[in-house]
């Protein structure tokens, strides 16, 4: 199976140590990906801002490049959504590659047909079901299994987890009000937990929240994509 | 289209800042749509088919606005029969002209009110009051907004930003016949408002009504309400005069059964409302004996003609989507400065009256995408993308946001080419030892101050994935 990772504009630029994981982890399961250079962005900002001239040429640009994979694993729910969702809607030549777009703990679970993935992460952690991950994509507990069998791993729960964290891509920016006071209260209730690290599997929303757990007084809990902690080893930690 | 209350309402933003800022309001949010949330999501788990019942509502609907013109013409063939006067309205003068020219028929100059949002839609109270008639709500929560000279900020519990203490203080001050030691007991507080109310229902001769659901097969009108002051209304007076939005009407009784198990077990989380009324025309010697209905557009026609917006129209106003929403919960219904608050009212008023104007061009933000209002609609409307959708409408013909546009389309330009995208990252690394701290920033310029005012940022990291991707081989070097 040739498999493509798309890893992500936000994840490109900020957060390289999520690519590196998702590229341990499938090695580490026997599967080597690959990554086509000519891969920038899903569209997902542009379109969900209103700006629709702008998203055209990265859907089109996101098609061509993963055409040729079997499959394309993704490190972040927000953009598998849009481009399973989105992309064929747009573009109708988009379709076949958009279906083949699994983000990663579907494509763990439903295509290798692993749970257990042989990580080990010695922390408290909590999770955070972000409202893409949740509601657009349909992840169910697949992030939840695959947290289950980390060794070391004491998953604790996150009250009102489903509730949005006040990231919205633009909205952040749009409304600072609102979304810092939707953040404030996620962290609160992340601190509550007692956890030392709250994982999600998009950075854009741990992006948000740890920017407020940093920035309020508290107890240090780290923020880190589920891929980091599924890449995590004994000989290799995250 | 007008709703002539509202206008001059600041963009949301600004109007949620301080809502935010507010934390008695704040509060009284938080903790009632957490209650009624609770209490919602358990009333839908009882039915194993809501599944279904939410299909066939959607379908329905859809149905329904398909062939609007054939429901709406049956409506009125069937009201008109059974001795009732249909009157189309295209807009909100036209619709409080009509009242107000059948109120003066009548002689009187004071009429009780049912709850209703197509009234408050089209500021009906105002408009009767310039003509020199007094409407008195008849609603608790909504005689708790026009006491207090408030404006409603919740579909379903108008004075939701309230509690009760300040509903006590509102009760002492403005209502005359309030016992002068009133206490904030919820008990207490309903029984002044019922003496309060229980004068005007005995004279009133005149009442005005919204409508929740309209049956075309025979032309009967349907309210639902918990508190029995609108079967009051719709009972006593000698005159009746209900307006209700033309998407209202549903074609058979089949179609109202599957709306009266969706409606109350999405709104007040009841497997059935208390009151449940429903009339078709005049029954003489019995209820009031003139009827007219009045049907309104107010830009629902043109709403109709928009394909991915116009599921707007299936709203059956339960505000579970309000109730869900984190936005709403935070920046409470006046900052959306219309009747229809939350998520519905994000979609509903720019909609209705355009995006023209700053209030109305912004609400389309208004939201995370978080997409809890999806989930919880009893009818399956997909907020979240007719969110979008107006945004791309924003985009194109609302006011310009020169900055905002600029930077977009600068990131569109460098997002369309790895070259340029893989330069722009280049740049980031380079500037990290003079922004950031501790791998943190906490001082952004430009636009993004809206960023780091209350949250870090995270530095750029010393290389993209890409270079990493390039200098490693893939980390196999
Ligand atoms: S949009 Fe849906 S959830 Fe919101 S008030 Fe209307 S019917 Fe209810």
């Amino acid at each position: 199976m040739r498999i493509a990772l798309f890893v992500t504009c936000l994840n490109d630029t900020m957060f390289p140590g999520t690519g590196q994981a998702v590229v341990r982890l499938l090695r580490r399961l026997g599967h080597e990906v690959e990554f086509p250079s000519a891969q920038t962005c899903c569209g997902q900002m542009h379109f969900n801002t209103g700006y629709r001239k702008q998203v055209l040429p990265l859907v089109r640009n996101f098609a061509e490049t993963f055409a040729p994979y079997e499959a394309v694993v993704t490190p972040s729910a927000s953009c598998a959504a849009m481009i399973r969702d989105w992309h064929p809607r747009l573009d109708d030549a988009a379709r076949d590659t958009a279906a083949k777009v699994h983000e990663l703990t579907e494509f763990l679970v439903d295509v290798l047909g692993v749970t257990d993935v042989g990580a080990y992460y010695p922390h408290r952690v909590t999770y955070h079901p972000t409202c893409h991950s949740l509601r657009m994509l349909g992840l169910g507990d697949r992030p939840l299994r695959l947290l289950r069998e980390v060794r070391g791993l004491e998953l604790v729960e996150l009250p009102d987890a489903a509730e949005c964290c006040g990231f919205g891509g633009t909205f952040a920016l749009k409304n600072p009000a609102v979304s810092a006071a939707m953040g404030a209260d996620k962290a609160a209730r992340v601190r509550r937990t007692g956890a030392d690290a709250l994982c999600a599997a998009d950075n854009s929303c741990l992006m948000h929240i740890g920017g407020v757990l940093t920035r309020t007084a508290g107890p240090a809990v780290r923020t880190v994509h589920l891929a980091e902690i599924l890449a995590s080893t004994e000989e290799d930690p995250s | 289209m007008t709703m002539p209350t509202y206008l001059g309402m600041p963009a949301f933003p600004r109007a949620a800042r301080a809502a935010v800022a507010d934390e008695r309001l704040r509060d009284n949010l938080a903790r009632a749509t957490g209650t009624i949330r609770d209490r919602r999501r358990a009333a839908v788990a009882e039915l194993d088919d809501w599944a279904a019942l939410r299909e066939a509502g959607r379908r329905i609907k859809d149905h329904t606005l398909r062939y609007l013109d054939h429901y709406l013409r049956l409506l009125e063939e069937k009201v008109t029969a059974a001795g009732g006067t249909v009157h189309w309205a295209r807009d909100a003068a036209e619709a409080n002209r009509i009242v107000a020219d059948l109120i003066r028929a009548t002689g009187r100059t004071e009429v009780v009110k049912v709850k209703s949002m197509a009234t408050q839609e089209i500021g009906l109270n105002e408009a009767l009051e310039k003509e020199g008639i007094t409407a008195y709500e008849t609603d608790l929560a909504e005689l708790i907004v026009q006491l207090g000279d408030d404006r409603p900020s919740h579909i379903l519990v108008p004075a939701i930003h309230r509690n009760r203490s300040e509903i006590r203080d509102i009760f002492r001050r403005r209502m005359p016949d309030a016992p002068p030691d009133l206490s904030d007991e919820p008990a207490e507080l309903a029984e002044a408002a019922r003496r309060h109310l229980r004068a005007k229902f005995l004279s009133a001769q005149v009442a005005v009504s919204g409508v929740n659901f309209a049956v075309a097969e025979t032309g009967t009108l349907v309210v639902l309400e918990s508190e029995g002051n609108g079967r009051m209304c719709l009972t006593l007076p000698k005159t009746l005069i209900s307006v209700m939005g033309i998407e209202k009407v549903v074609p058979t009784w089949r179609d109202l059964e599957v709306f009266l198990q969706l409606l109350p077990r999405s709104s007040t989380a009841e497997r059935m409302n208390p009151y449940t009324s429903a009339w078709t025309g005049v029954t003489p010697g019995d209820g009031p004996q003139e009827f007219h209905l009045v049907l309104l557009d107010n830009g629902r026609t043109s709403v109709l003609a928009d394909e991915v917006g116009r599921q707007a129209l299936r709203c059956i106003r339960c505000s579970a989507c309000l109730n869900v929403c984190p936005v709403y919960a935070r920046a409470g219904g006046h900052a959306y400065g219309s009747p229809y608050p939350g998520p519905i009212g994000a979609i509903l008023s720019p909609q209705i009256r355009g995006i023209g104007s700053p209030v109305d061009a912004s609400l389309p933000y208004a939201s995370s995408l978080c997409g809890a209002c999806l989930e919880a609609c009893p009818v399956a409307i997909d907020i979240p993308e007719v969110l979008v959708h107006l945004r791309a409408k924003v985009v194109e013909e609302g006011p310009r946001h020169p900055l905002a546009g600029t930077a977009m389309a600068a990131a569109g330009w460098t997002l369309r080419s790895p070259r340029r995208l893989a330069l722009a990252q280049r740049l980031a690394s380079a500037s990290r030892r003079l922004i950031g701290r501790r791998g943190r920033i906490r001082r952004l310029p430009g636009p993004l101050r809206a960023w780091t005012d209350s949250r870090d940022a995270p530095a750029p990291p010393p290389e993209s994935f890409r270079a990493w991707w390039k200098r490693t081989d893939g980390g196999r070097a």
